[in-house]
């Protein structure tokens, strides 16, 4: 059967970038971008891969979206395409992508190709969640979310790899996204938004030809079981966002919450998403651990996407307390840069820095360095 | 862009089918004679002095062929594999693939040592004791160490036989319950993870620092206590970077009452210019099939000489060869001792080629091994760094290393979509076997680490060079050309996904025939 591919392309996305907004989100910041004389840039980023794709993968059907969303760009490489849905003005908005996302889905599109940044991955996450696996073509301001390829090419050459090898791994993979206005400011405060699937392209990770594969999938148990069976007799374990920490809570057979903060004692669930307040309360005179795992590629562990664990929090759990868990692939896709924190209070930051003893599977560790 | 250097080389291509398939029932290759009425009548007939519990009630089923196609089968083959003895071998670093003087070959084919048996007594066996006592005393001048054996079958098996002193010296001090973790790098070979692990202890992996390469002195404080039972390090690591805070890592462990244990298994950067005794290790090993010239023989003849310091001698596997004064010996009264890791003597053939090597080079002359080794190495690597586009040499920029570099070609895969597996394929197109890319974890994207040491030509450096810019021409022009090689090789690119499951696996050719189910 024909393979479907949705293509959407966000026309405007990093328009802010080289003018200095900092990104593109809103009526107001675009009009600004191009009174300053930004240009469109993500047309071109999206054209690099459609013409890898064009040249390497036969027997594909192109889905996309009226005018600069995909059929122009289409068009101008002379790609086979159908287009489905309409928009109203020439500029086009989140509405615009979130409409497309949508339709994408009604025509059953095998995979969903989009070039944008942490914004527009944010809009297509908003519909289709994890339902159908997705890839993005980098060409937004920021670029935050591990959704993206590294750069356009390579987005054609991980669609080329999904539609040639049907045993693809499909990895869950973050969608973060930064409050632009805050950002304008000066301060990053950023947040996790969800998961989506992206086709996996084993880079960092040792080559099956090699044997003795080490999925993530054995490495996650691995840390989860260690983690549960080193945990003490009457001691709170807050356990972060991720999936990652998801593990732990899925091999206690407890419900969990992805982007929040569970609680746990004795292996029974306190509570599941637990904000800043509820932690300070339930935790107040007792003994608690935190555990969290950096976010690929970036290797935060503290004010990306958990700032429940505040300040406060953090300091009345103490250092010795807190429990790194990471696969090995996340590590080494740090490229040895450390971990970061950023709580937003410097002391935190500062008594944060230092070395872990990172679980990377069931009884082994990395000892990492973690800075601000 | 045409190149003088490069081969216009093509493997053959035979198509041979596997040797049970030529067999043909009542060929043979050797017809014995008829016995003699005259010897029967002294002795009996065969079938009549062969012990009954001793014969055979079926065959054999082995392949039924002639002298002449056994001959054809094998050379067929020969001609389809690139052997380190034909090929510039410089791509399976960390092995140290140097020429083995084929003089050697003889003196371990001479019947003397070949029709030695293990349980002749001592006193025929003197010269082989006196070989194996005299390398040990070779080893403890190169290393500083204190005593030695021969006894582990491999580097792996030596680094277990230390993990397994450690634990024993440990319970001797009482300790045993306390001294539980051992610290590794990430860059060390993996082995000193994986055998002391398997012996027990926890493992602590320190990870590179960024700009360095090795662990920082903060990161091992961190984790050293008096929990800390050993550091098992290999320097220089598989980077070719040589940790310059050795001695300092080791003295913060000696501090805090743990042993050090040297991986040296790849000593080729090393001869004459740093001892095991003076980066203040308490154990090591070598690995007598790589720096000292024995061949790897298909991971087959392998021997991990093992080291220690005087306080430790009492825990060495059995037998330690001794001498009396006018006599050679085993010793295997040793109360001590963690007890007998290998049949009889180990791998002796490794032994007495790795003693004629040191003999015929002397302390000079093996100094001379790790200078060229280091001269090889940093010379090809400025040739790949400055000439070939996308490879890189991650950590420790702009500083020379050791006696192999860890290579990355994650900017070629970045740029061209052509990785390290397609660059290895393509190679063998030009007439090389198969590079060795990374020990796990792969820290390194998309890696390469080759070790030009000191047996190879300059001449054959820059071919190697030459190929290496070739294929990265190559990937950038025509990636497909590269992502589908080999193409001049007895065998074409095999998509298909390797066997993983072990159900799938077909080793020999009972499980091939019941698989397929063929009688």
């Amino acid at each position: 059967m024909t393979k479907k591919i949705g293509l959407i392309i966000n026309p405007i996305a990093g328009m802010g970038g080289r003018v200095g907004l900092k990104g593109t989100d809103g009526e107001e910041i675009l009009k600004r971008a191009l009174i300053l004389g930004a240009k469109k840039e993500a047309p071109d980023k999206a054209k690099k891969a459609l013409k890898y794709i064009k040249e390497n993968i036969d027997g594909m059907k192109i889905l996309t979206y009226p005018g600069d969303m995909g059929q122009k760009e289409c068009n101008d490489l002379g790609i086979k395409h159908e287009v489905i849905g309409e928009i109203y003005d020439e500029t086009t908005t989140s509405e615009d992508t979130e409409e497309a996302a949508k339709r994408m889905i009604e025509n059953n599109v095998d995979l969903i190709l989009f070039a944008g940044g942490d914004g527009t991955a944010r809009n297509i996450f908003n519909v289709i969640g994890d339902r159908i696996p997705v890839i993005g073509i980098p060409a937004g301001v920021k670029i935050h979310s591990a959704v993206f390829a590294t750069n356009p090419l390579n987005a054609g050459r991980i669609v080329e790899a999904f539609f040639k090898n049907p045993d693809i791994e499909l990895k869950e993979s973050e969608v973060m996204d930064i409050d632009e206005d805050e950002f304008r400011k000066g301060r990053v405060v950023a947040k996790l938004y969800g998961y989506m699937k992206v086709p996996y392209q084993r880079v960092y990770v040792q080559s099956l030809k090699s044997g003795g594969i080490y999925s993530d999938e054995i490495s996650l148990e691995g840390i989860a079981d260690y983690v549960i069976e080193n945990m003490e007799k009457d001691c709170f374990y807050l356990i972060g966002a991720g999936t990652t920490t998801r593990k732990i809570l899925e091999r206690l057979k407890l419900p969990s919450t992805l982007l929040g903060i569970d609680i746990v004692k004795d292996r029974k669930l306190i509570l599941n998403d637990a904000n800043e307040k509820d932690i300070l309360r339930i935790t107040e005179g007792s003994r608690f651990k935190i555990v969290v795992s950096p976010i690929g590629g970036q290797g935060y562990i503290f004010g990306r996407g958990n700032q429940q664990f505040s300040p406060a929090v953090i300091n009345a759990c103490r250092k010795d307390n807190i429990i790194v868990i990471s696969t090995p692939s996340k590590i080494a896709s740090l490229k040895s840069k450390p971990l970061l924190v950023d709580t937003g209070d410097d002391e935190t930051d500062e008594m944060l820095k230092g070395y872990y003893r990172v679980i990377v599977g069931y009884d082994e560790i990395y000892v990492y360095k973690c800075s601000c | 862009m045409s190149n003088k250097r490069l081969r216009n080389f093509h493997q053959a291509r035979w198509d041979e089918p596997i040797i049970f398939e030529l067999s043909t029932p009542g060929q043979r290759g050797i017809l014995l004679p008829k016995i003699d009425d005259e010897i029967i009548n002294k002795v009996g007939k065969a079938e009549e002095i062969i012990p009954e519990k001793l014969k055979r009630k079926e065959l054999p089923k082995l392949p039924e062929l002639s002298q002449p196609q056994v001959l054809r089968h094998f050379l067929r083959l020969s001609q389809e594999t690139l052997g380190q003895d034909i090929n510039i071998d410089i791509g399976l670093g960390t092995c140290t693939m140097k020429y083995s003087p084929k003089i050697h070959e003889q003196f371990v084919r001479n019947h003397k040592f070949s029709e030695l048996h293990p349980l002749q007594d001592e006193e025929t066996t003197q010269g082989i004791l006196e070989i194996m006592y005299k390398m040990s005393e070779f080893l403890k001048e190169i290393s500083g160490m204190d005593a030695f054996v021969f006894q582990p079958g491999g580097g792996a098996q030596a680094v277990f036989s230390n993990a397994s002193i450690l634990k024993a010296y440990y319970a001797d001090k009482g300790e045993g319950d306390k001294r539980t973790e051992i610290i590794t790098t990430a860059f060390s070979h993996p082995v000193n993870a994986a055998a002391p692990h398997t012996k027990g202890f926890k493992v602590i992996t320190l990870m590179p620092d960024e700009d360095t390469g090795y662990p920082s002195i903060d990161a091992l404080k961190a984790v050293v206590s008096d929990r800390t039972a050993g550091l098992f390090i290999t320097n220089p690591e598989d980077t070719g970077i040589f940790n310059v805070h050795i001695k300092e890592m080791v003295d913060i462990v000696h501090q805090a009452g743990g042993l050090c244990i040297g991986d040296i298994a790849d000593a080729n950067g090393l001869f004459g210019i740093v001892r095991a005794k003076e980066m203040g290790y308490d154990m090591c090993h070598y690995n007598l099939h790589k720096a000292f010239s024995s061949p790897h023989g298909s991971m087959g003849p392998c021997c991990g000489a093992q080291g220690v310091k005087k306080f430790l001698e009492k825990y060495l596997p059995v037998p330690v060869v001794g001498f009396d004064g006018e006599k050679y010996y085993f010793d295997y009264d040793r109360p001590d001792s963690i007890g007998k890791i290998r049949k009889f003597y180990g791998v002796i053939a490794a032994v007495l080629r790795a003693y004629s090597w040191i003999i015929s080079l002397g302390a000079d002359g093996l100094k001379e091994v790790s200078e060229l080794s280091i001269l090889n190495n940093n010379y090809l690597m400025k040739r790949l760094l400055t000439e070939v586009r996308g490879i890189s040499a991650p950590y420790s920029k702009e500083k020379f290393r050791m006696e192999q570099v860890r290579y990355s070609w994650g900017k070629l895969k970045e740029e061209t979509g052509v990785g390290t597996d397609d660059v290895e394929r393509r190679c063998m197109d030009y007439g090389l076997q198969e590079f060795y890319q990374s020990h796990p974890p792969y820290l390194i994207p998309e890696p390469f680490t080759p070790e030009p040491n000191e047996t190879f030509s300059k001449d054959e450096i820059d071919e190697y060079a030459e190929i290496m810019k070739k294929v990265s021409e190559e990937a950038y022009e025509n990636p497909k050309l590269v992502k589908t090689a080999p193409h001049n090789g007895p065998i074409s690119l095999i998509p298909k996904p390797p066997i993983t499951d072990p159900e799938d696996l077909i080793v020999t050719w009972r499980v091939y025939k019941k698989k397929k189910g063929i009688n």
